[in-house]
C-alpha cells in the first residue's frame, strides 16, 4: 500500500485511541462499533474531524459498509485519491 | 440474536435509560378541551407541547369547512393523487399555496414527512449529493436515504462549515441539493439564511428549505424565514407541513421551478399513498386563510414567546439560541429533564421531553411550544413554575 494510505491508517488509530479511552490497542482490525463501542453520535463527530483532516468529504450513508478501522481507511483512501 | 430478541434489547435499554420514563412518552390526553388546555389522567393541563403555534385547531371557519367537506365528499378518497385522490379541494389547495408564495407551482402530499421524502427523492438520485444540516429533522434524512444520493452533513447553522463541504465536492457541485430548515425543531434556532443562500448562488447549486415550524409563525403574512429574511425567490424549493400552525396533517412543496411537476410522475411518496381527505384538505384551505390574515396571532404568539423565554432566561435555564414558539431548556442528564417533566405535570403543565440520542449532542431536552392561544396568565404561571423547580431539578 502506498505512503498516502499508511498516513491515513496512523492517523486513524492515533485518533482513535485517544477518543475511545477503552485501552483497547486500536489496529487495522479493531471494530468500531463492538470493540470501541462507538455510537452513532461518536462515529458522526468522528468522521467530521476525519473529514477535516483530510479535506475530503465522506457520505454517510457509505459508512453502512464500515466496520472496521480497516474498512474507514479504504473509504477515506478511496474518495481522496480516486475522485481527483 | 433473532428479530423478535432484537426489539427486546432495543427496549430493555430504553428502560434502563429511564426506569420510570417510559410514561413520557405517548401520554395518553384524554379529552382536548381547547387549544390550550386538555385533560392527562384525571389532571386538567396546560398545553405547552403541542405545535398548534397560532392556536386554530378549534377555529370556528377550519371546523365548518371540515364538517362540509365530510357531508358533500364523505370521510375519505380511499386513492392515491395519480388515480381517484384529486378532488378539486386538493387542486385548488395546490393554487393556494402557489399565490401565497408568489410562485408557479405547488404540490400537496399526505403528511409533511411525505412531503419531504416525496421532494427530496424526487430532485436527487444515486450519484447526486445532498448536502445537509447536521440537526436535519429525520423525514429529512430519510428522504435522503430514500434518494439513493450521497449524504453529507454540515454543522448546525454554520454555513463556513457547510461551504468547505460544497468546495470538496468539486465538479459534483452541480448535482449537489443543499437542504436547510426555517426553525430547528429541538433548539427553535433558525437557520441563517443569508448566508446560505450567498454560497449557494455562489457555487450555482440547488436549495431546499423545510419551513414546517416557520410558516405561520415568522413573516408579515407567515410565509416563514424566507419572507423575514426576504429571500422568498432566492429558495428554490420549500417544503412544510400543514399538522403545525395549520392545524390538520399534510404537506407541501412549492417552486418557481416548473420541473416540480415533473415530480408527481416519480415521487413514489406522492403516488403511493392515499390522498388527503376531503375534511383535511378544507380546514387546511381555511386555515391558511386565516394564517395568511392572522398577524394578530404572530403578534400574540411572540408576546408570548418572548415573555416566557426571557422568564426563563432569568431564572438561569440553558436555552435554544433564538427566542421563538420553540422553547427549549437544555439539561444536562436524561435523569434531571424526566423529574422536570414529571414535576411540571404534577403542576398541570404538559411540554416534550427529549432524549439522547434525538436530542442534538447527547442533550436533553424539556420543550416548550408557545402559541397565540396562550393566555398572559398562563405564560406567567409556566414561567413561575419553571422558577420554583429550577432549585430543585439542578441540585
Ligand atoms: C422540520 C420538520 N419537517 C417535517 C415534519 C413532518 O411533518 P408531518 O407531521 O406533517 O409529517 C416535521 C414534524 O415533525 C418537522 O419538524
Amino acid at each position: 500500500m502506498s505512503e498516502n494510505y499508511n498516513e491515513i491508517m496512523q492517523l486513524l488509530c492515533d485518533r482513535l485511541s485517544s477518543m475511545t479511552n477503552t485501552g483497547v490497542q486500536v489496529t487495522a482490525e479493531t471494530n468500531l462499533i463492538s470493540q470501541l463501542s462507538i455510537d452513532s453520535i461518536k462515529l458522526l463527530s468522528l468522521i467530521m474531524e476525519i473529514e477535516d483532516t483530510f479535506d475530503v468529504s465522506i457520505p454517510i450513508n457509505a459508512l453502512a459498509d464500515v466496520q472496521t478501522v480497516r474498512q474507514l481507511a479504504d473509504l477515506v483512501h478511496k474518495i481522496k485519491y480516486t475522485s481527483e | 440474536m433473532n428479530l423478535l430478541e432484537k426489539l427486546d434489547a432495543a427496549a430493555a435499554a430504553r428502560k434502563a435509560m429511564l426506569p420510570n420514563g417510559v410514561g413520557a412518552f405517548g401520554v395518553p390526553i384524554e379529552e382536548v378541551y381547547s387549544a390550550t388546555e386538555a385533560r392527562i389522567g384525571d389532571r386538567r393541563v396546560i398545553l405547552l407541547g403541542t405545535n398548534n403555534y397560532l392556536g386554530l385547531t378549534f377555529a370556528p371557519e377550519c371546523i365548518r369547512a371540515a364538517h362540509d367537506a365530510i357531508d358533500k365528499e364523505g370521510t375519505g378518497t380511499t386513492g392515491s393523487r395519480m388515480a381517484n385522490g384529486s378532488y378539486s379541494g386538493h387542486r385548488a389547495l395546490e393554487r393556494e399555496f402557489a399565490d401565497f408564495y408568489q410562485c408557479s407551482s405547488a404540490i400537496v402530499f399526505t403528511t409533511g414527512y411525505q412531503a419531504n421524502l416525496g421532494t427530496i427523492s424526487g430532485l436527487v438520485g444515486p450519484g447526486d449529493t445532498v448536502l445537509i444540516d447536521g440537526d436535519s429533522h429525520a423525514s429529512i434524512y430519510d428522504g435522503c436515504i430514500l434518494s439513493g444520493a450521497d449524504i453529507i452533513r454540515f454543522k448546525h447553522n454554520d454555513p463556513s462549515d457547510m461551504e468547505k463541504r460544497l468546495r470538496r465536492l468539486g465538479s459534483r457541485i452541480e448535482t449537489t441539493l443543499i437542504i436547510a430548515e426555517g426553525i430547528y425543531s429541538m433548539l427553535g434556532d433558525q437557520a441563517p439564511l443569508t448566508e446560505i443562500v450567498r454560497i449557494k448562488n455562489q457555487y450555482g447549486c440547488i436549495l431546499l428549505l423545510d419551513e414546517a415550524h416557520s410558516l405561520g409563525v415568522l413573516g408579515e403574512t407567515g410565509q416563514g424565514l424566507v419572507e423575514k429574511t426576504g429571500l422568498l425567490k432566492e429558495v428554490d424549493f420549500i417544503t412544510g407541513t400543514f399538522s403545525k400552525s395549520l392545524c390538520s396533517i399534510g404537506g407541501f412543496c412549492v417552486s418557481d421551478h416548473p420541473q416540480l411537476d415533473q415530480l408527481r410522475y416519480v415521487s413514489h411518496p406522492y403516488i403511493f399513498t392515499a390522498s388527503p381527505s376531503p375534511a383535511t384538505i378544507a380546514s387546511t384551505r381555511a386555515a391558511l386563510e386565516l394564517l395568511r390574515k392572522g398577524s394578530h396571532l404572530r403578534k400574540q404568539l411572540w408576546d408570548n414567546c418572548t415573555q416566557l423565554y426571557a422568564q426563563l432566561q432569568e431564572t438561569g435555564y440553558e436555552l435554544g439560541p433564538d427566542p421563538g414558539p420553540v422553547i427549549a431548556a437544555i439539561l444536562d442528564t436524561p435523569q434531571q429533564a424526566l423529574l422536570m417533566w414529571n414535576s411540571l405535570l404534577e403542576h398541570n403543565i404538559y411540554v416534550n421531553l427529549i432524549l439522547p440520542p434525538a436530542a442534538p449532542e447527547g442533550k436533553s431536552l424539556v420543550r416548550c411550544s408557545v402559541n397565540a392561544a396562550h393566555t398572559p396568565e398562563q405564560i406567567k404561571y409556566v414561567g413561575d413554575t419553571f422558577a420554583k423547580l429550577y432549585p430543585v431539578v439542578t441540585s
